[in-house]
């Protein structure tokens, strides 16, 4: 039994959840755990509403254990977690606008999803209600000689997702940054409702489209947690082995996209190609170049043919060779590492606070990576290593790619070494005849995604909770550009790369 | 007779080649990333695409914001017709003035930086303050590069300039260097090519010119953009015309000369576009404050330039 578990004694624990624990506690315990996560003893992974409920996934770096708390709700209300701890407010915020629970104590009570523009009010709550009237949305103010306002998006000037930033600046230099999402709630969590497991998944693969195998993955695990199935060795190799595909391609095309933020197209093309190899060999390995809906609950929806094997050994073998030469191209133009050198620093202090996943927290010295710390298969066989650096800036998080990619690519010759060649790759997902709940933690590209469900007696899903990386990097995207210029807000907004489809959700 | 039609010439030449020049410029940077880009022509349908489709106007658009297109386009071309392209001597050489050029230029900017702020949206202003900032950095520099041509020549006139770079007595000077390098950083921020400006991004933060011009569409959108093209053709002439006025024919010279000067042009052109393609793709875009050390190192060289022109004519 781990410590942190131990510290929540007075709770009861709820058998149905696997693999970690779910304990149901009282308004003081909820408290405490709630002003341990606000001292950084506990990080907080996750924070969801649920039919009369809320739950918190916290984790204790120390040990490492994660355990979910529970706080039942029934007259609707609870002690805001976001009242000690600000990186939980965006996340009450929501779980306001979806089901009506209130926040006790919530700094901050503005609407965070709604923009009052759905034809109910709290859709996931067991009876929603009509819309009401309200005042439009009010911006943070900052007030001041020479301060303005500028307002950007929803609709950019690009072909990119739609999300609203409210600069207030003076003259060049950043002020405040107020971001605004919600734009594309796509009202899965809804869809999901009773939904039976093979319609979640291919839902849980279309939250965000550039992490559909990690949020996948961490859908399929929580539901195999759930139904206690154990998945064919071979499908797990090839998970992982669509896993490092997905991180490289992303990361490939970020390096590109964050240089050619500085308008230096030449890394950008080149980078292009390296992305487009790794989808084209997806494509011929598993039929689709994203790797949509590939990994499903029980394994692996797809035989992977042998004439991708080979696409990918010819791909590994170029980019070996190429890569190292874009590196080099990387650090050697002075016009570049100019721009992202020193450009929008994130403090160690505020990475570990918000517990930002992914580059955005290896770079400021936060090494939690979910593949190492809580090793799920095949991880735990594999040798690599998790880069960190201190720095925080932009050129932080492109070394932070560099590094990952390297480590991606040899990963994947570990893989395909170790890939079983013979054998099943899904076993079938067949009702316990009860409730059951899982919680899966999986690293995506940008981060640990985290999914939780809970399913009926009929296998079907009645509650399911997906947690993308985004949620605990885009507060700290607002702190990075502060005393930075405004033109420099795409580069710093580019090497962060948060997810707007994912967040909105 | 003649003179009015080689004037004429050279005013229909200079339209007719900058949307080429543009094309030329967006081929090659394509082709150096690997690219296929699209084919030279494009800018020539882009502008008749432009002329043909609708105007979409602010409601707090002003008469001010429909008439800078034209303002800006009729400076823009006269400036560009001013400067000697194949030939010199030309029926409006005596008002192709270095300073009469730079005074048509910066009215051009002026009305821009005015259309930018007309409809009030944030990157409008944004785009202007940039530009105004960029401008007021690079006119300076420019003024000290005329200094310092009309000091060796003697002469603000650009036909006179470009006579005696041809005349044997000019020699290797370090002030036509130093002026030479000089003009180049400015031709590329009062372009806004990179490392000042991107013209290819979608970065609306980041712009400076594509910023001022967001509000504009259908023809007035054309005739900025043509204004544009033909603004990247008159730097890349007057380099060209001041600096390497080899082929340059006067007005009185036969036809053949005449062909060769236009050839001579097309050649310097295809050098000035392609020499701007590799530079844009080796660089990276500086922060927007850097614009002043760049715009500062540029003003130094021309003030180097004319002050060694005080020690001694010869150098």
């Amino acid at each position: 039994m781990s410590v942190l578990l131990e510290s929540l004694g007075a709770g009861r624990v709820v058998e149905a959840h696997k693999p970690v624990p779910r304990v149901v506690v009282d308004d003081d315990l909820w408290r405490s755990v709630a002003s341990r996560i606000g001292a950084s003893e506990l990080t907080l992974l996750g924070l969801w509403g649920d039919i009369a409920a809320v739950h918190m996934a916290v984790l204790d770096e120390s040990e490492p254990s994660v355990v979910v708390v529970t706080r039942q709700c029934p007259h609707g209300r609870f002690p805001s977690v976001g009242k000690v701890h600000p990186p939980a407010i965006r996340l009450e915020r929501a779980i306001r606008d979806l089901f009506g629970l209130e926040p006790d104590g919530l700094p901050d009570p503005r609407p965070w999803l709604d923009h009052g523009r759905w034809d109910v009010e709290s859709p996931l709550a067991p009876r929603p209600q009509r819309p009401s009237e309200r005042a439009p949305t009010r911006f943070l103010t900052a007030e001041g000689d020479g301060l303005h306002q500028i307002p950007v998006g929803p609709v950019h000037a690009g072909i990119i997702e739609p999300g609203h930033f409210r600069f207030t600046a003076n003259g060049e230099a950043v002020v405040r940054l107020e971001e605004r999402l919600g734009y594309t709630h796509k009202g899965i969590e809804w869809l999901m409702q009773d939904a039976p497991i093979e319609r979640a998944a291919r839902l849980a693969a279309r939250t965000s489209g550039d992490s559909t195998v990690a949020t996948s993955l961490a859908f399929a695990r929580a539901v195999e947690a759930a139904l206690g199935i154990d998945v064919p060795p071979r499908a797990v190799w090839l998970r992982a082995l669509m896993a490092e595909l997905e991180r490289l391609a992303n990361h490939f095309g970020d390096i590109g996209a964050i240089c050619n933020d500085a308008a230096f197209a030449l890394m950008h093309a080149h980078c292009g190609v390296l992305r487009e190899n790794v989808l084209r060999a997806s494509d011929a390995l598993l039929g689709h170049r994203l790797m949509m809906d590939r990994v499903v609950p029980g394994g692996v929806a797809v035989e992977p043919t042998l004439a991708g094997f080979a696409q990918l050994e010819d791909f590994l073998s170029a980019t070996e060779k190429t890569f190292p030469r874009l590196v080099e191209l990387y650090d050697n133009t002075a016009s570049l590492q100019d721009r992202t050198v020193g450009t929008g620093i994130v403090a160690p202090a505020l990475a570990s606070q918000f517990g930002c996943g992914g580059y955005v927290g290896r770079a400021s010295d936060r090494s939690f990576d979910a593949r190492r710390t809580l090793a799920y298969p095949p991880y735990g066989e594999l040798s690599f290593e998790v880069p960190v650096l201190d720095e925080g800036d932009v050129n932080a998080r492109v070394w932070i790619r560099i590094r990952e990619v390297e480590q991606s690519l040899s990963l994947v010759h570990q893989i395909l070494e170790r890939l079983p060649r013979h054998g099943a790759l899904s076993v079938p997902c067949v009702a316990t005849g009860k409730t059951c709940e899982g919680l899966a933690i999986v690293e995506g590209f940008r981060g640990d995604v985290l999914a939780s469900v809970r399913l009926d007696r009929h296998a079907h899903v009645e509650r399911c909770h997906l947690r993308d990386p985004s949620w605990f990097q885009w507060p700290v995207l607002e702190a990075a550009i502060e005393s930075n210029i405004v033109a420099d807000f795409p580069l710093c907004n580019k090497s962060f790369n948060c997810s707007y489809s994912g967040h909105d959700l | 007779m003649l003179d009015l039609a080689l004037q004429g010439g050279q005013m229909l030449l200079v339209l007719l080649l900058a949307p080429l020049l543009t094309g030329l410029v967006r081929k090659a940077k394509a082709r150096l990333l690997g690219r296929r880009g699209p084919s030279v022509l494009q800018p020539y349908r882009d502008l008749l695409k432009l002329f043909c489709k609708e105007i979409v106007l602010a409601d707090t658009a002003s008469w001010l914001f429909r008439v800078i297109p034209y303002l800006v386009f009729a400076a823009t071309w006269v400036a560009t017709a001013l400067v000697p392209t194949f030939g010199t001597r030309l029926l409006f050489s005596w008002s192709a003035d270095l300073i009469a050029v730079i005074a048509l230029l910066g009215s051009a900017r002026f009305f821009l930086v005015l259309a930018g702020m007309d409809v009030g949206t944030s990157f409008g202003g944004i785009g202007s303050s940039r530009e105004a900032m960029i401008a007021t950095l690079a006119e300076p520099a420019t003024i000290m590069i005329v200094f310092t041509l009309a000091l060796m020549a003697g002469s603000t006139q650009l036909s006179e300039v470009a006579g005696f770079m041809l005349s044997p007595n000019v020699g290797v000077r370090v002030s036509a260097g130093l002026a030479l390098v000089a003009l180049m950083m400015v031709a590329i921020a009062e372009n806004g090519r990179i490392p000042v400006d991107n013209p290819a991004t979608h970065l609306e933060l980041t712009m400076v010119h594509e910023a001022m011009v967001l509000e504009y569409s259908g023809r007035h959108l054309a005739l900025i953009e043509l204004s544009a093209s033909l603004k990247l053709l008159l730097y890349l002439s007057l380099i060209g015309c001041v600096f390497f006025p080899w082929g340059l024919a006067p007005a009185t010279a036969p036809a053949f000369d005449q062909l060769q000067g236009i050839a001579a042009y097309v050649l310097k052109l295809l050098a000035g576009g392609l020499l701007l393609a590799l530079f844009e793709t080796t660089v990276a875009k500086m922060r927007v404050f850097r614009v002043s050390d760049f715009l500062g190192a540029a003003l130094m060289l021309g003030l180097l330039g004319t002050l060694l022109l005080f020690v001694s004519r010869s150098l």
